[in-house]
């Protein structure tokens, strides 16, 4: 499939920020499955945009702007084709130990009712990772309703477990979380998804997880939409949790209050009946 | 320097200035209201002008329902809800000593530590009218002891003249704010409304800048509205006039920028100051109007303020 | 529980009143011809002079003062001559291998191919950064700055019982101690060739300066990073800063302008070149360790990750200080500098091992058991001075989280003469020495702190937990 990417996040400020800061890990990799025909990253106030490889192998860019400015809007296009590979992970980058993705951080604490959710669906039957992950994900599905919305929103994952429903970050805490806690590495994922009905117009960008199989390797998993990401996914960035893979983290001083809109199309392109 | 230690030198000066000038009012203010009452045929409006002059008339109104001696007392010297009362500026001047510690001397610290700890002596105490009168005169010799040990153990750099800029450019303010209340009493009218009361009212504002005796030293002559205008404004020898004040402030500003080999907007704005006050004439100012030229000059200072912390401390 | 300590003072023979180790032949000799009004006298002096000499730093009227108050003791430890060379080798090895061990799990990660270390036990732990896995730091060095806690058990039994290599403070006490022992004691000190640690500033900041990364002038600007002043440590900040004659620095005083760190002076922005900082590594850069950090200084990270400001000490090198991986430091030593390690570990049993784990609930009450990520003497529990009520309780935690915990054997810490209620009586010490290893070589001033349980019996040196502080003597001869 070929999908395109239009993705506007207008940042207004009541006075001009100074000391912007800006983290962006907008920039997606190919691996098999996913060939990112163009993509850029333009900025509409000038300033210094310098790339480089974070410790999970997602590019990062920094941007600070020259001069204090009332407005930002980072713009990012571009176009990938992807493949169904059945969430299948190969041709990633892979910069640390798998060990690494077993540590807890703060938005993917457990409590003990969370453990006990893993426990018992780790105890539900096949105990093969795939087969169990796969249960983790419907029952993660069931357990916490999901909510389209802003990322600005995820709680903690005990606290999203606790309450039954969330933004996909939350989802993929909990997800993520219970993998944990069972024993079987797992991350975040941040990237794009194109709706299955073929409206171009998307909420936010979207997040799920990857978990490691024995023998087979990194699997994403959709806790949304209980599937495993087809063709209709593209992958940014990952990290151990959200934060890690955030589209956007940024600081400034000053400025008063900020406004953050979003404007993001996710379009199936033309090249897709041919691919 | 760190601009922000700077920053707290700076003001840490002009709290202690504000505490002092504060304590003046309140005293000038209690000093005129011990006239009869009845001397200007009623109610005496003094609270109101030292309301007008040393703090927020609006803030006042949203916490006391009337003013008179005791809540315009209470709010200008202990209101936590009043930035500018002596308790607000004491701990606002201990705060900045606080984070520049290191950059103060030992007797600076001592001085404004000791103040603060002090305060707890009056603050929220139900104090007579001698023990209030003693209270000022204690917030007197605080900025005395804080000038002081400023002066006689600090090194002659860059910290010091922060600190006296602060001073200077508090003090300028201050001065014109008591002159933009009470420019009025100042200006000639009738004869027939001159008498003892217009005679109070300008001792007064000599003695809440400490000029009393200075009047009669420098003009040798009976108190005149002109002459004390002059005094607070153009005399170079009155260490709360405009002029001085301008003289101090070109003079560290300088002292600043020689040694940082750079000048800039608050030297520019503060040398066009200083040449204006001393190429005015006092009998000029009062024909192009008084109140105005004090309101410029109110204006103009807190631009240099602005001037001195764009460039020096915020960095 | 009779434990026969060994005594700095008398040696094995504290029993026998008599007998004294050479070193302390003067020290005795003058407690003992002494009255005791004159002890009395001279310590409420001490108390004065560090309100004193404190004063520079100290914000009294605050609650705040109460950081300054640790008990100081004014019987001084002695240390000899080739006690300290011993302790000088071995620290130096120590940090050493500390420093290889760190540039290599950042690195290429051969001490865990070859099994010296389990994989889990590094990538797990939430200090192992994997920020600083993608870029090589100035000079390759991780720790700048180490306090090395070591304890001492009998005449040549000297034991290392935590490496603190974050962030590590008391400095400031070896400094301000001595200063007051030699105004109050001059005598002592014509009577003994007592090292000096006054040239510890000094060194420090030939260290720091020796680390600027090489895009720093011949006159790098170094800088005390603090959380600011409500930080429980910011005395020692201020006073290091001021020693030193750099700026102490607060988050926002800094900032940083395309990948390069400045300081906001009052002459403009000035290039900051290495930063002592005395801030945690999860709140130094809010875009890349906690986004709710306001202590840190947004984009920190990326000129540190390109070269342009050195951090000391490096980011993420509290893995090698955390508990667990302590046990493993023989090994590391071993590994990395083909030595047999010159300062032995306490036998350290990890719970997360199964036998290990069994012995440790049989025994408790002979052990101590500390948790992983605990410090200052808090979470911990001494068995033989713990009632039957905390052991339970301690049992029921550890079988909840094994991983969590490491016991060791109950050390008999050595003891030293101290000025307590009673008169003078032996208390328990230990002993944190400051290892300064710079680009140009390892600087270790003679002393360091000596900390001392002031309560009968206990083991506990902490300041937190009712401890107090000594001067440490090195003798030159």
């Amino acid at each position: 499939m070929r999908i395109r990417v239009v993705h506007e996040t207008i940042y207004t400020y009541e006075q001009p920020a100074r000391g912007l800061v800006q983290v962006l890990r907008l920039t997606p990799r190919d691996h098999d499955g996913q060939y990112v025909r163009a993509w850029r990253i333009d900025t509409t106030v000038d300033g210094r945009l310098t790339a480089r490889e974070d410790g999970f192998g997602n590019i990062v860019h920094w941007f600070t702007p020259d001069e204090p400015s009332d407005a930002v809007t980072i713009r990012v296009t571009g176009e990938v084709d992807t493949d169904d590979t059945h969430g299948v992970l190969r041709g990633t980058i892979e910069r640390l130990p798998d060990e690494f993705y077993l540590r807890d951080t703060d938005l993917c604490a457990a409590s003990p009712e969370l453990h006990a959710f893993a426990e018992q669906v780790a105890a539900a039957g096949d105990a093969a990772a795939l087969a169990l992950l796969h249960r983790l994900m419907g029952a993660v599905h069931g357990a916490v309703a999901y909510e389209p919305g802003p990322a600005t929103s995820a709680v903690p994952a005990a606290k999203a477990f606790a309450a039954g429903r969330g933004v996909c970050q939350d989802l993929a805490h909990v997800f993520i979380a219970a993998a944990r806690h069972i024993g079987i590495p797992a991350r975040y994922a941040a990237g794009y998804r194109a709706r299955d009905d073929g409206q171009a117009d998307v909420e936010a960008p979207h997040g799920w997880v990857e978990a490691l199989v024995p023998d087979l390797g990194w699997v994403a998993f959709d806790p949304c939409f209980d599937v495993s990401p087809s063709d209709n996914h593209i992958r940014v960035a990952s990290g151990l949790d959200y934060l890690g893979a955030a589209p956007i983290r940024g600081s400034r001083t000053g400025g008063g209050t900020e406004t953050l809109d979003v404007k993001l199309r996710v379009e199936q392109g033309r090249a897709a009946a041919q691919s | 320097m760190l601009s922000r230690t700077a920053d707290n030198l700076f003001w840490l000066s002009r709290y202690v200035e504000r505490a002092d000038f504060v304590a003046r009012i309140l005293d000038a203010a209690h000093r005129f209201a011990s006239l009869p009452t009845n001397y200007d045929g009623g109610e005496s409006n003094e609270w109101d002008s030292a309301l007008a002059s040393a703090g927020d008339p609006d803030a006042f109104k949203t916490h006391y329902s009337a003013v008179n001696a005791d809540t315009v007392c209470d709010f200008l010297a202990f209101s936590p809800h009043n930035p500018s009362s002596i308790r607000s500026c004491i701990e606002a001047a201990r705060e900045n000593a606080r984070s520049v510690r290191t950059a103060l001397t030992t007797e600076m610290w001592d001085a404004i530590n000791g103040a603060w700890l002090e305060l707890r002596n009056y603050a929220g105490k139900d104090l007579n009218r001698d023990e209030f009168g003693r209270f000022l005169d204690w917030v007197k010799t605080v900025s005395l002891t804080f000038d002081g040990s400023a002066f006689r153990t600090m090194l002659r750099n860059d910290a010091f003249w922060f600190t006296r800029l602060g001073t200077a450019v508090e003090r300028a303010d201050n001065t014109a704010r008591i002159l933009d209340v009470k420019y009025q009493i100042l200006l000639p009218h009738d004869e027939t409304v001159g008498g003892s009361l217009d005679y109070f009212q300008w001792t007064t504002i000599l003695r809440e800048v400490s000029a009393f005796n200075a009047y009669h030293w420098v003009y040798r002559e009976s108190i005149k509205p002109l002459l004390v205008a002059d005094l607070l404004m153009l005399n170079k020898q009155m260490p709360r006039s405009f002029a001085n004040c301008y003289g101090v402030i070109v003079e560290y500003l300088d002292l600043i920028a020689d040694a940082y080999g750079r000048r800039g907007p608050s030297q520019r704005l503060a040398g066009n100051m200083l040449a204006k006050l001393e190429g005015e004439d006092i009998d000029r100012v009062f024909a192009s109007g008084l109140h105005e030229f004090v309101e410029a000059f109110i204006a103009e200072n807190n631009k240099v303020g602005e001037a001195i912390a764009k460039q020096y401390l915020v960095g | 529980m009779a434990v026969t300590a060994f005594d700095e003072m008398n040696g094995i023979g504290a029993a026998d009143p008599a007998a004294v180790r050479d070193a302390y032949g003067q020290l005795k000799s003058w407690l003992e011809s002494t009255p005791p009004e004159h002890f009395n006298t001279r310590r409420s002096q001490a108390e004065l002079l560090f309100r004193r000499i404190g004063i520079t730093f100290a914000v009294y009227g605050d609650n705040e003062s109460t950081e300054r108050l640790i008990p100081f003791d004014i019987i001084p430890r002695v240390i000899t001559k080739p006690e300290w060379a011993f302790l000088e080798r071995g620290l130096k090895q120590r940090v050493t291998a500390i420093n290889l061990f760190l540039k290599d799990v950042y690195g290429a990660q051969d001490c865990i191919k070859a099994g010296i270390i389990p994989a889990d036990l590094v990538y797990r732990n939430a200090h192992y950064r994997m920020e600083m896995r993608s870029f090589r730091v100035p000079h390759d060095l991780y720790v700048h700055i180490a306090g090395i806690d070591i304890v001492r058990t009998g005449e040549n039994d000297f034991f290392v019982l935590e490496d603190n290599a974050r962030i590590p403070s008391g400095v400031s006490y070896m400094l301000e101690n001595r200063e007051v022992m030699l105004r109050l004691f001059p005598d002592l000190f014509s009577k003994h060739r007592v090292a000096p640690v006054e040239n510890y500033p000094d060194a420090l900041l030939a260290t720091l300066r020796s680390l600027a990364p090489s895009t720093a002038t011949r006159d790098p600007t170094v800088v005390l990073l603090t959380p600011g002043r409500f930080n429980s440590a910011f005395y020692e900040h201020s006073f290091l800063a001021d020693k030193l004659g750099v700026e102490l620095v607060e988050a926002s005083d800094l900032f940083t302008k395309d990948d390069v760190v400045y300081m906001r002076t009052t002459e403009g922005p000035r290039r900051v070149d290495v930063i002592y900082r005395r801030l945690d590594d999860d709140f130094l850069d809010p875009l890349v360790f906690r986004p709710d950090s306001v202590l840190g200084v947004p984009g920190l990270m990326n000129a540190y990750e390109r070269g342009s400001v050195t951090l000391a000490n490096a980011v993420g090198t509290g893995i090698s200080d955390d508990k667990a991986v302590y046990s493993y430091m023989p090994e590391i030593v071993k590994f990395f500098t083909g030595e047999e390690p010159i300062l032995h570990n306490v036998p350290t049993y990890r719970c997360r091992e199964k036998d290990a784990f069994a012995y440790v609930m049989d025994n408790l009450s002979e052990l101590v058991v500390k948790e992983v990520n605990g410090s200052g003497g808090y979470g911990m529990l001494v068995g033989p001075h713990a009632s039957k009520r905390e052991l339970d309780d301690f049992a029921r935690k550890l079988r909840h989280a094994p991983d969590g915990f490491i016991a060791q054997p109950t050390l008999s810490l050595s003891t030293c003469p101290t000025f307590v209620a009673s008169g003078v009586a032996p208390r328990h010490v230990d002993l944190r020495p400051f290892v300064l290893n710079g680009a140009d070589q390892i600087r270790i001033v003679p002393g360091g702190l000596t900390r001392v349980a002031l309560k009968e019996g206990s083991l506990v040196v902490n300041s937190s937990q009712g401890g107090g502080t000594k001067d440490t003597w090195v003798l030159d001869a």
